[in-house]
């Protein structure tokens, strides 16, 4: 008999503290369950919905439901990682994303997710939206043709560089990044290359400038390891 | 000489508070003014208000009556519901724009009118309708539709305007316990207090009242759960963002028995211990604003509003006005919460729930505006009464907003149980193919459904019902509801931001005559998807329009296939078409036949 | 597997680098061991012009104009099995970063407006093929049947791709063999 509270995560038991997530309770026992918008630094968001896990029937974000003593949830199963490959499907669709010439190849999430759950097609109607890139700022480059709306930019820049830099902004599939300027310009915020924000997108979207494809394809962090390995040592890839 | 943007920014602030949770109505406020929102006016009120100023764009652009570029003085909202599609809108835009020279979604040069379309703006039952710099004009018809084109081109004001333009008839067309006695101002508060604070909320138990936005819980275990929350300063809310396509009994209920509604409120807030209250009122139905503040100023002279209502120590509550700015999506009781204190109207992550982090993380009660009426009457008839109408597990009445191919649309009472046939016969409906009930989130009935019961027992539904007869095309209407979800997707989570935009564009291929078979299976894994996926309600209810068309009404989707395993979405030979004006060219080469299974 | 009628199997590159094609070379000695199960048909490899009946049809490229569409829909009626070769014939790839440019001023910029071009035109020579407005990826504009990302996807990946096709058995791709670039 057990002595601690536990779920079972694809039939193995997985303990946890009280006010854990099932995702949080799943690292802490080793358990990698992807994700994209959710980091250890901050509160759940629940908008990639990567972390899709089934818990008796209902299909929930792992990164936003509490873990409740007996519940049966199923992650690495055949019906929930098609479900992610559709979202990888549609995140790519919906943007530009081109990997072969992105300076974030290898370092990238987004990709890393796609190649270790097996996205071979990006299968739906691309929207090849037209989205110019903003090199105003000296030392980072925003291209927003990749942006996931993880929304760790607006997080880690309000929360953790106390500059509000990012936001969201129109809805929908409108919906996009904007910057805290009027001139709607980086170069025209107090963004610094070393904020937290610069370093914290999990795609391809802030680059710091002069140190693009600086690693060689095959050394990259992606290219040995999978992001399920990766993604237990550290967040930032 | 215009006043400076930095100007009436602060005017904005002082007409509506200084704090940050007043922002969504400071935009309005400053909108009135400007007729748009200028970039320095954003940049100056995130300065007096100290906050970013990415936060406050981000915002503006979330909600579609703000404008952060210049409009029309005269800004024509056509609504493109399916009920408003059928009442012949689409031609009465089309009419007002060729007369005014304007092309929808542009402003015209002289910067006089802009024209584009909106979601259903709860005019079902008024004939063809539009707004007209955010008022509702009803019962439009070509000779009024030339008229206002002459009004405007002539620049006269709203105000100088015929008033029956505005005229709102209320259509009540069958009353039962809550729309034939509106209970007198106090009456209703006056007995709950009678009972005392606890005994009241055991009537509301008793009462077995359930939530009338759809959902159907239990209104007193939310109440109770509200006021044993741990927290400070409780909350209630009237949720009056009524904006399910085909519904429109809470402007009724908002016309007729406003102080029904605020009673509700006042009871809700004795019973959780509750000192602040909000009416959010969807931006479509602005023009009642006014009405409704002088309900609340007249009931707060009544001393039913304000400090020791009705002479009770310790029992002060009061009610504000807050706008909505078209977003549907804002009628999700989260979602509203967040777009009362200022924010961008996404859902938020649940739990926790709003009864112990709601308002400003205070413990919060969210009701409809049907849901707090019919409160009255359990506070003056006592639970027991209240709970001998209706069926078992669903007491009381229901208002429906019927419309579309009716002869009678309005809105209609019955105690729950009624069956869909009954109301048809009553509202005059001749030859049905299809009834929508619960607007484009409910569920899509063909004629073998109709003997089923309005009620949680069977058909829950917040009251939208919608008649579809033989001259229409069930595939029209699923397409229309799947493009509405698409245009009002707040964009939070992934499956419904692309999700809704992919489906949208699977019903236009299939509109276009270009569908296979194999986008019928994307469409059902689509649907899927949607469903499991999605982070509220809104995605999760966007594919069933889909859904119940393909079970009920799948012949209408099959018409539209060719006879191919696959079609491309996109038109080849028009891909060509720029090439084609370069080059001059016409041939055969220059050409590109889009389907290639013909010879 | 000897002794079995080999598998004809088709190649050709659309809005493409011929890169894939390099790498599918890039299998050095085993094209020796894959051609005992197949043999190519119309191939920039043997330079054969017309499609027959084959089993596998593998694209390189996305689909960039008309004459792209009509080789594509070529294969598709003569291939059993087709196979998108390549981040270009995945996604659009490099060729698909001009959709957000108006193809009419490329070839303005192009042909008219170019300095040092005197009286130049857009050609108008019905032997070439008109742009399409946008590259789209294969699967946009036929049946596609299986997807080998990668940019290109290496030799080796191309060898135990089509080994499993021969064999029948289903593709597994994963990481690290999963790439796009």
């Amino acid at each position: 008999m057990m002595e601690t509270a536990h779920f079972l995560l694809d039939g193995v038991a997985v303990p946890f503290a009280e006010g854990q997530t099932i995702l949080e309770a799943a690292r802490a026992a080793g358990r990698y369950i992807p994700h994209l918008c959710w980091h250890p630094d901050f509160p759940p968001h629940g908008s990639c919905k990567l972390c899709i896990v089934a818990v008796g029937g209902r299909h929930l974000s792992a990164c936003a439901t509490p873990a409740v003593d007996g519940a049966v949830v199923a992650s690495d199963v055949p019906e929930i990682n098609a479900e992610r490959r559709a979202l990888l499907q549609m995140l790519f669709v919906e943007g530009n994303h081109f990997c072969p010439s992105c300076e974030k190849s290898g370092l990238c999430q987004l990709q890393a997710l796609a190649s270790e759950l097996g996205m071979t097609t990006p299968r739906f109607n691309h929207f090849y939206p037209d989205r110019p890139v903003d090199a105003s700022h000296p030392d980072v480059l925003l291209d927003f043709n990749r942006c996931i709306y993880c929304e760790l930019c607006v997080r880690a820049s309000r929360d953790q560089d106390g500059k509000s830099v990012f936001a969201l902004t129109n809805r929908g599939i409108h919906k996009h990044l904007v910057v805290n300027a009027e001139s709607g310009r980086l170069g025209d915020t107090d963004f610094a290359a070393d904020d937290v924000a610069a370093g914290i997108c999990p795609v391809g979207v802030i680059l710091r400038k002069r140190v693009g494809f600086a690693v060689p394809i095959g050394s990259r962090t992606y290219d040995t390891r999978p992001i399920s390995a990766v993604s237990m040592d550290r967040e930032e890839p | 000489m215009p006043r400076s943007a930095a100007l009436e920014a602060e005017l904005a602030m002082q007409a509506c508070g200084r704090r940050p949770e007043h922002l969504l109505q400071m935009l309005i406020r400053l909108q009135e003014v400007f007729g748009h929102l200028p970039p320095e006016a954003l940049t100056r009120l995130a300065a007096v208000l100290g906050l970013p100023r990415a936060r406050i764009e981000g915002v503006a652009g979330f909600y579609s009556f703000l404008h952060t570029r210049p409009v029309g003085r005269y800004r024509l909202l056509f609504p493109d519901n399916i009920i408003d599609r059928m009442l012949g809108v689409p031609r009465l835009m089309d009419r007002i724009c060729r007369n005014l020279w304007i092309e929808p979604g542009l402003l015209s040069e002289d910067g006089l009118v802009s024209a584009d379309t909106t979601s259903c703006i709860g005019m079902g039952d008024q004939g063809p309708s539009m707004l007209v710099n955010g008022r509702s004009l009803t019962a439009l018809d070509d000779a009024r539709a030339d008229a206002l084109c002459e009004r405007i081109r002539a620049g006269e004001p709203l105000s100088a305007w015929p008033a029956e333009w505005f005229a709102v008839a209320d259509n009540i067309r069958r009353r039962d316990m809550l729309l034939s006695a509106p209970p007198v101002p106090g009456e209703a508060l006056a007995a709950a207090q009678a009972r005392g604070r606890a005994a009241w909320l055991d009537e509301m138990h008793a009462s077995g009242l359930r939530g009338r936005g759809g959902a159907g819980f239990a209104t007193a275990r939310k109440w109770q759960a509200c006021r044993d929350a741990a927290g400070e300063r409780r909350v209630v809310v009237c949720n009056a963002d009524e904006g399910e396509p085909g519904t429109f009994k809470d402007r009724v209920l908002l016309t007729r028995m406003a102080d029904a509604v605020f009673e509700g409120m006042t009871l809700a807030a004795w019973a959780v211990g509750a000192d602040q209250g909000f009416l959010y009122l969807r931006g479509e139905y602005r023009y009642l604003r006014a009405p409704l503040q002088a309900v609340l100023e007249a009931r707060r002279s009544a001393g039913l509003l304000g400090h020791h209502i009705r002479g009770v120590d310790g029992f002060d509550f009061d009610i504000e006005i807050h706008l909505g700015a078209g977003a549907y999506v804002c009628g999700e009781e989260s979602a509203l919460l967040e777009s009362l204190e200022g924010r961008r109207g996404t859902p938020r992550i649940r739990p926790p729930f709003p009864v112990t982090h709601g308002y400003l993380g205070r413990p919060t009660v969210v009701n409809n505006v049907e849901t707090l009426a019919a409160c009255c009457l359990v506070a003056i008839h006592g639970g027991a009464w209240f709970a001998g109408h209706g069926s078992a597990a669903s007491s009381g009445s229901k208002l429906l907003s019927v419309s579309g191919d009716v002869a009678r649309p309005g809105v209609y009472e019955y105690p729950f149980g009624v069956r869909v046939r009954e109301v048809l016969d009553d509202a005059g409906a001749v030859d049905t193919l299809a009834v929508q009930l619960g607007g484009a989130a409910g569920i899509m009935l063909a004629e073998h459904e109709f003997d089923r019961r309005i009620g949680f027992e069977d058909l829950p539904t917040a009251g939208a019902l919608m008649v579809f007869d033989g001259r229409r095309d069930p595939f029209e209407v699923a397409a229309n509801f799947v493009r509405f979800f698409a245009h009002e997707s707040c964009g939070f989570c992934t499956p419904c931001r692309v999700g809704t935009q992919l489906l949208a564009g699977y019903m236009d291929k299939l509109a276009a005559g270009n569908g296979s078979f194999r986008d019928l299976a994307d469409i059902e894994w689509l649907d899927r998807l949607l469903k499991n996926a999605s982070h509220c309600g809104l995605g999760s209810s966007a594919p069933n329009p889909v859904i119940d068309g393909l079970r009920n009404f799948r012949p209408a989707f099959e018409r539209r296939l060719k006879n191919a395993d696959f079609q491309p979405a996109f038109d080849l030979d028009k891909a060509l078409e720029r090439a084609r004006q370069m080059t001059g060219r016409d041939d055969a080469e220059a050409h590109l036949d889009n389907s290639p299974e013909r010879p | 597997m000897s002794g079995e009628a080999k598998l004809k199997v088709a190649t050709v590159s659309l809005a493409g680098c011929f890169g894939c094609h390099m790498s599918l070379l890039d299998m050095d000695e085993r094209i020796i061991e894959l051609l005992e199960h197949v043999e190519f048909e119309r191939s920039p490899l043997t330079d054969i012009k017309r499609v027959g009946r084959c089993d596998i049809g593998l694209i390189e490229g996305g689909v960039c104009n008309a004459e792209n569409v009509q080789v594509l829909r070529e294969f598709r009626r003569c291939c059993h099995t087709l196979v998108a070769l390549g981040a270009c014939a995945v996604n659009g790839g490099l060729p698909a970063q001009r959709n957000h440019l108006d193809v009419g001023q490329c070839l303005q910029a192009v042909y008219l407006s170019r300095q040092g071009l005197a009286g130049g035109r857009v050609p108008d020579d019905p032997e070439l093929p008109l742009p399409l407005d946008k590259v789209h990826p294969v699967h946009e504009v036929v049946r596609i049947d299986y997807f080998l990302p990668g940019c290109p996807p290496s030799g080796e990946l191309i060898f135990t791709f089509l080994s499993d096709l021969i064999r029948g058995r289903s593709p597994r791709l994963g990481h690290p063999a999963l790439r796009y670039d």
